[in-house]
């Protein structure tokens, strides 16, 4: 099995069913029933993307895989997503904070992954673009709502941005896979995401009347199956099923 | 959201479900503005493939007719037959009439 194209599979799918499997959470406990609504089909759009990515994976095996193994049946530090993804809810402004630090990366991520020399994920990347590109409107708009809002408002999200961001770098870092990949035409070199990346999340929060936070020092480990203390928890909550009922279908 | 001045405004939604097709009025919504109210109801109303335009408004920019006056606006209509062009013999050429 080419094991560089696997990881670096896990680490796209895994950054987007840790993301759904934390949106999916707030199932019924939005802030508002049409929120609530359009946060569960972002989950549900990034759980999709998150099938057809392991369904390759699955595929890449000698053995018989299927998708729910790789998603339900690895350890902790099997799971190659990035830790801004698996960061808790904690309120409104972290949903959305979160949600937009990833979501202006992944829809630059899929518009070069479109151009892959790997046709599946070029054409799961396809597929993804607009869904990205919905879900980037949408929390982006909620930057600038909330940032521009109330004072309360203004605070909250401002202190969201300011946590999460030591989680940003992380999206760029060039794993042996994605170095491997990036090689043979198939991967994206996100370290030419960086700038552009940063240039947008900038003009954003500007827009919203925050502060463009100005961290240095980073966070990382979650490519290499690191992850922060809340990891387990959301791994124990997603993984319950399969556990309690190994092999159960429905 | 018990507070009644902290609610968001409601919004009537209009969805077209077909490029051809009229829109038609599919329910409503809470949202702070028009922006919020597309994008709701795009997620409210559309997540299963129903539209291809949508329209929103503010509830309360709809002025609608009274119930009560129902007898006077609606029921002289109820007697008058020959407002429908029932009374023509159709040739059989004729379709899709």
């Amino acid at each position: 099995m080419n094991q560089n194209l696997y990881h670096y599979i896990l680490t796209i799918a895994d950054t987007n069913l840790i993301l759904g499997q934390r949106l999916g959470e707030l199932c019924g406990h939005g802030p508002s029933l049409e929120t609530d609504i359009a946060l569960t089909n972002i989950s549900l759009d990034l759980i999709g993307q998150t099938r057809s990515y392991f369904q390759y994976a699955a595929s890449l095996f000698d053995e018989e895989k299927t998708e729910d193994d790789i998603a339900f049946l690895r350890k902790e530090r099997e799971y190659r997503n990035v830790l801004l993804v698996e960061q808790p809810n904690t309120h409104f402004g972290y949903v959305m904070a979160r949600q937009f630090l990833f979501d202006v990366f992944h829809l630059m991520f899929l518009r070069e992954l479109e151009n892959s020399k790997d046709e599946t994920l070029a054409a799961i990347a396809k597929k993804g673009i607009k869904e990205a590109s919905y879900h980037r409107r949408f929390s982006s708009d909620w930057i600038k709502r909330l940032g521009d809002g109330t004072e309360e408002s203004h605070t909250k999200i401002q202190e969201a941005v300011n946590n999460l961001w030591r989680y940003t770098n992380e999206l760029f870092q060039m794993t042996e896979a994605d170095v491997a990949m990036v090689k043979e035409g198939v991967g994206v070199n996100l370290e030419a995401l960086k700038e552009p990346y940063y240039e947008t999340v900038s003009e954003v929060l500007k827009e919203a009347t925050l502060e463009v936070p100005e961290r240095k020092y980073f966070q990382k480990g979650g490519k290499e199956g690191i992850h922060t203390e809340h990891m387990g928890y959301l791994l124990s909550d997603l993984q319950y099923m399969q556990r309690a009922f190994p092999d159960m279908k429905w | 959201m018990s507070d009644k001045k902290k609610n968001w405004p409601l919004w009537e939604v209009f969805v077209r479900s077909k490029n051809g097709l009229e829109h038609r009025h599919f329910g409503s919504l809470h949202a702070a503005d028009a922006e919020m109210a597309l994008e709701n109801a795009r997620d409210v109303y559309t997540r299963r493939n129903e539209g291809v335009s949508i329209w929103v408004v503010e509830s309360k920019h709809i002025t609608a007719s009274n119930p009560s006056d129902n007898g006077e606006l609606f029921e002289p209509a109820q007697d008058k037959v020959y407002r429908h062009p029932t009374f023509y013999d159709l040739p059989d050429e004729v379709k899709h009439m």
